[in-house]
């Protein structure tokens, strides 16, 4: 097998797991609130700015801005659910994935006003592992590594807790929970604040492998999206498998061709497979 | 209704006479033009969204507009009364080709809008990609030969004024004749309930069908015409998730229910920006989209018709001697 080949496919499966990351968080608040955060990726930015400044300019410790990073986003979370998303949860489906449309627009102008366009490096330089002929960037490891620890955390926080089974409930049968005594509503603002804490998360990993930029959420927001939907709503096991399918197509095609052709592929691919089967890769 | 005429008479009649009033280097006129084009756009992407059908990718249809009437001029001097169409036709086969099977299948609401973002995506990742033709992400600039018909090229902003409001008042004409009788209540009815609009008769996937070949072909030449105007395209202005998101969001904002409500938008967007830029000049790059980010979220919770379609509920709720038509 031809090294940088080799060298694709491994940098692929590293994206992937951020993007299963990106995706989890995204498809939480899918499958449980049954609303899309357009602005998800402009979350993450929000937090990649926030590790920046602590960081970089007010010389906190890395981890420590990290730490901060995702209790802000996950504050931002709730407020956004709270202010935007329940005024309108009774309205059509497509009128709360404007709103948050709007909001889109908001952060990225609102960091272009406040930051301006320029690139900002953390300035955290990560040692690059040699593994014969193949280099590996650490800061992808580590991304790949605490990206899926994030999702085992997260299955079994659903999966073991009392409040975990609880969303899991919601998200099947919202109706039915009132009854039994579950508040949506806390439900619903909690489930926020865990969405936003992943994009804090998913924050604290991109901001070692990327300058953060008003834009940079556009270079993630739409892939995601996609992948959410391929993988099934709510269905996080299906994000994760669809979230290492596209980031291999983008690194495979790219390595062959170009970066945008990849990304087309992955696009056309998207729009194949939801005409295919509109409940996910993995439904019955 | 014979009211509602009259003030289109008057209206129209407004129109054709300002840019006589205006000289013809004017600033307002630049900015009427805009108002125009993109109010065309706009009103062609709420000839859709009324009926439930949220296009995310309108970039798409807009970017394939300007680039082929542009890059067959530019290659191979083709006049762009031969290049807008083609790019109509480009833009129908597309609608088609996606919309046949999303419609089919039943693909609507999120789904049907994330498929046109990623159609949206492709087909502005293909502009940079074909950056050997089309200039990529630098963008392109229509070979200008000063004013010329052939060419679609006028120093004159009068001549463009007309172009634009004849385009304009083209899209208007096919909304008024697509939103009548049956066909409207057909629509509506798809709207509201697909299932039931089936089982009533109508034939769902070739109403939708029309209505999305028709929005595209619209956006299209909008998109042409305003390439031809501005004199340069680049994949980010004319394609891609950012001018999708505009032409939603303005179409909202004016009210996409209303017939001039997506023009409105264009005019109070446009009005916005360039008053935030004469305002405060280029220091505060951001700040109009700022207010206009929070305006969109605010329209959205508090008046998801738009302006007018507050105006017009406004206007219904006084009594009327006669039943006050719909439109």
């Amino acid at each position: 097998m031809d090294i940088y080949l080799l060298e694709a496919v491994m940098n692929g499966i590293m994206l992937g797991g951020l993007l299963a990351l990106l995706a989890l968080g995204l498809n939480l608040i899918f499958g449980v609130i049954d609303v899309v955060w357009v602005c998800y990726a402009e979350l993450v930015m929000g937090g990649m700015y926030a590790i920046y400044w602590l960081h970089a300019v007010y010389a906190w410790p890395f981890l420590l801005a990290c730490a901060a990073a995702i209790v802000l986003v996950a504050l931002f979370g709730l407020v956004l659910h709270r202010l935007i998303i329940e005024p309108i949860l009774g309205s059509a489906p497509i009128n709360q994935l404007l709103a948050t449309g709007g909001m889109l627009f908001f952060l990225q102008s609102f960091a272009t006003l406040l930051f301006g366009t320029d690139f900002r490096n953390v300035g955290i330089r990560l040692p690059v592992i040699d593994l014969g002929e193949i280099d590996l960037s650490f800061a992808r490891l580590l991304a790949f590594i605490v990206a899926l620890v994030g999702a085992a955390g997260l299955y079994l926080f659903l999966a073991r807790t009392y409040l975990g089974t609880a969303i899991r409930a919601i998200a099947q049968d919202r109706e039915i929970m009132g009854l039994m005594g579950v508040d949506p509503r806390r439900i619903y603002l909690i489930t926020s604040a865990i969405g936003g804490g992943l994009a804090g998360l998913a924050a604290c990993l991109l901001v070692l492998q990327y300058d953060v930029h008003p834009f940079i959420g556009l270079t993630f927001g739409p892939i995601t999206f996609m992948i959410c939907v391929l993988g099934g709503l709510g269905n996080m096991f299906g994000g994760v498998i669809a979230a290492f399918i596209m980031s291999l197509i983008i690194s495979i095609v790219g390595y062959y061709f170009s970066v945008e052709i990849s990304y087309v592929l992955a696009f056309v691919l998207f729009i194949v497979l939801i005409l295919l089967r509109p409940r996910g890769i993995l439904a019955r | 209704m014979t009211d509602r005429l009259a003030a289109a008479g008057i209206g129209l009649a407004a129109l054709v006479a300002l840019p006589f009033l205006l000289p013809t280097d004017s600033y307002y006129l630049h900015i009427l033009i805009q108002v125009l084009l993109l109010g065309l756009i706009y009103t062609a992407w709420g000839f859709m969204g009324r009926f439930g059908l949220v296009s995310l990718g309108h970039g798409a249809f807009m970017g394939i507009g300007a680039y082929t009437s542009s890059l067959l001029w530019n290659l191979y001097g083709v006049t762009p009364w031969l290049g807008i169409p083609a790019g109509m036709v480009l833009a129908v086969l597309l609608a088609l080709v996606i919309g046949y099977p999303c419609f089919h299948l039943k693909i609507v609401g999120h789904y049907f809008a994330l498929v046109t973002l990623a159609l949206g995506q492709v087909v502005a990742l293909l502009i940079i990609a074909g950056r050997d033709f089309t200039g990529g992400s630098l963008g392109l600039t229509p070979r200008a030969v000063g004013t010329s018909w052939f060419a679609v090229q006028f120093q004159n902003r009068t001549a463009f004024y007309f172009i634009a409001l004849a385009l304009w008042l083209a899209v208007l004409g096919v909304r008024h004749w697509a939103s009548h009788g049956m066909r409207r209540a057909a629509l509506e009815a798809i709207g509201e309930d697909e299932t039931a609009a089936e089982a009533a008769g109508i034939n769902v996937l070739r109403e939708k069908l029309r209505v999305f070949v028709v929005s595209a072909a619209a956006t299209a030449a909008g998109g042409s015409i305003f390439a031809q105007y501005i004199m340069y395209l680049n994949p980010e202005t004319v394609s891609g998730v950012g001018i999708s998101l505009q032409i939603v969001f303005a179409a909202i904002a004016g009210g996409m229910y209303s017939a001039l409500g997506p023009t409105v938008g264009a005019l109070l967007t446009l009005a916005l920006t360039e008053g935030l830029r004469v305002l405060f000049g280029t220091s505060f790059i951001g700040a109009a989209n700022t207010i206009y980010g929070i305006l969109l979220i605010l329209f959205i919770i508090f008046m998801p018709r738009g302006i007018l379609g507050v105006v017009e509920q406004g206007l219904r709720r006084r009594p009327r001697p006669q039943a006050a038509p719909a439109e």
